[in-house]
């Protein structure tokens, strides 16, 4: 078995979720090779070079790459992909975007948002919102798969930088699609994919000014700020803050959902979190019965007096 | 241009599902079903874009069993002007659907083809990206914002961390994410004269296409069910319990 990983980049530099991918892809077995594409990327790759598991670093550093946009990036893996047995990669919106383009290429299947391995070819992924654990086979030559980061404990990093680094030459052609820009939330808090706490707000926050009540809670905890799909809808707060089944998948040490009633496609995004706190004023709400700790009550009462006493 | 836009019919997004006794798959007998949400969605762009004159017809496809018919003539109540069912009874996964719509990609022409980025039934998130790739065309996938600028189709895409905007050359690929519009609900006068508008038959035999995938579903289970705890009754007995019971603060 040999294993390529494509890593992510946030910014340039590498993304929390690569170790996760790579953890996956030592659940394969095989040598792991880790692809790192893009411009400016030699810190990544060396960063990547230190991670456990990593057999060879393979830097694709040139203007073409930059932003990873799909076509040129899947155009370089059908160019690297004979060698390996899988190819491997967050499903992050850049693996998401990428990953299915060099499926099809190749002429093969992929496998969405992995969360197991039970062997080199068969697969546990979660369908219907997670409502429902599928187990898949694939009898394709080429394995092409996107990874849950939850699902996989990150590898450490040796720190020795055992694995070796070499370029690829490989440059391929991109008259398709062009980058125009990039507008990034600013934000001194961890990324909410790979933070320890979350903290989300739902439609019961009332607007998105109140959602200023969660930052100092945030701070004290060092909590990321999520917020349910009925507080994006409603116009509260941008997209990217959106926790489930259609936002991103959290699984935190802590979760405290605020104001959320608990719709199954947020339940989706957030009910692998190992502690689940949940505030809301309605004590029918759904989010009750997975939370491990519920408090019935008026959030604004209750945030200002959370965040005083922790 | 002509817009070719994708829809799926999958379970009601409000349906909470059940697992078959033999965990063969998720049970749908019985179940209500609709229009994918995403989908609902890429149709709504298309009429907008009729709208504002970009698109010039609206050409909506499907690909599955006879009854997702009934989608399809939501598609033609919803403002798509024909439509196209490609009838299956078989477990279409995405590549062989990519590969259904290259086909009608190219004896459709259109210039521009939209869909949802994922359907809630498999969660995939492939079909728009595979097709894209089948049809050696530029993709802009998880699209808020939709804007043909001259030759060019500008894509402003909902990223990690934020959105990215991307240029395409056209014809291009669309895949549609939540803030791109809210879909209207369509009007009785619209769903009568839905039923007159053409509806092409097609099988997958005819665009000489295999539907049988390399993956195998060997397994479908519930997931573990996650119990749920106390009701505390303070903001002191929350905070005593996290830090003393659960170790987390």
């Amino acid at each position: 078995m040999s294993i390529l990983v494509l890593a992510d980049l946030h910014e340039g530099q590498l993304a929390g979720a690569t170790a996760h991918v790579v953890a996956a892809a030592e659940a394969i077995g095989g040598d792991i090779d880790v692809l790192v594409a893009g411009e400016g990327v030699q810190a990544a790759a060396e960063a990547a070079a230190k991670l456990n598991g990593v057999t060879k670093v393979r830097v694709a550093d040139n203007v073409v790459y930059a932003h990873q946009l799909a076509e040129p990036l899947s155009a370089l893996l059908v160019e690297l992909a004979d060698d390996y047995t899988h190819v491997l990669a967050s499903a992050s919106t850049t693996g998401k975007n990428v990953l299915p383009r060099l499926a099809a290429l190749k002429d093969v299947s992929q496998l969405s948002d992995i969360i197991a391995v039970d062997s080199a070819d068969t697969f546990k992924r979660p369908i219907y919102a997670g409502n429902a654990i599928a187990t898949v086979k694939s009898d394709d030559a080429l394995k092409v798969i996107t990874v849950r980061t939850t699902g996989f404990d990150a590898v450490s990093e040796g720190g020795s930088g055992s694995a070796s680094i070499e370029a690829v030459d490989v440059v391929v052609e991109n008259s398709q699609s062009s980058f125009v820009k990039e507008e990034l939330a600013q934000s001194d808090r961890p990324e909410l994919g790979g933070a320890k706490v979350v903290i989300s707000g739902g439609r019961g926050m009332g607007n998105g000014e109140n959602f200023k009540l969660l930052d100092g809670i945030a701070d004290k905890l060092g909590a990321a700020i999520g917020a349910s799909r009925a507080a994006v809808d409603a116009g509260f707060v941008p997209n990217d803050m959106q926790v489930g089944q259609t936002g991103k998948i959290v699984a935190p040490e802590l979760y405290i959902a605020v104001g959320i009633s608990g719709a199954i496609q947020h339940l989706a995004g957030m009910k692998d979190s190992k502690v689940i706190v949940a505030i809301n004023k309605d004590d029918e709400a759904p989010i009750f019965q997975v939370a491990d700790y519920g408090l019935v009550g008026d959030l604004f009462e209750i945030l200002p007096e959370l965040e005083s006493n922790i | 241009m002509k817009v070719l836009v994708a829809v799926k019919r999958v379970i009601d997004y409000n349906v909470k599902i059940r697992v078959k006794a033999d965990h063969s798959d998720v049970d749908l007998t019985n179940v209500k079903m609709a229009m994918n949400p995403f989908c609902e969605i890429a149709v709504e762009e298309a009429v907008r874009l009729k709208e504002k004159g970009v698109a010039t017809e609206i050409v909506a496809v499907t690909v599955g069993p006879k009854a997702a018919q009934e989608q399809l003539r939501t598609a033609l109540a919803l403002g798509a002007d024909r439509a196209i069912h490609i009838e299956t009874d078989e477990r279409a996964e995405s590549l062989a659907v990519a590969k259904l719509l290259a086909k009608v990609v190219d004896e459709e022409q259109p210039g521009m083809v939209i869909l949802g980025k994922q359907a809630i039934d498999t969660d995939n998130n492939q079909t728009g990206q595979m097709l894209a790739a089948l049809t050696n065309l530029p993709q802009g996938t998880f699209a808020s914002e939709v804007a043909v600028d001259g030759d060019k189709l500008h894509v402003t895409r909902e990223i990690d961390g934020g959105l990215q905007t991307v240029a395409l050359t056209l014809p291009a690929i669309v895949t549609t994410d939540l803030r791109l519009n809210e879909p209207r609900y369509a009007k009785l006068p619209d769903i009568m004269k839905a039923k007159k508008k053409p509806m092409d038959m097609k099988t997958p035999a005819d665009l000489g296409v295999e539907v049988a995938s390399k993956v195998s579903l060997l397994k479908v289970e519930s997931p573990a069910e996650r119990k749920g705890g106390i009701k505390v009754a303070s903001v002191d007995e929350l905070v005593d319990k996290l830090k003393n019971e659960a170790k987390v603060l």
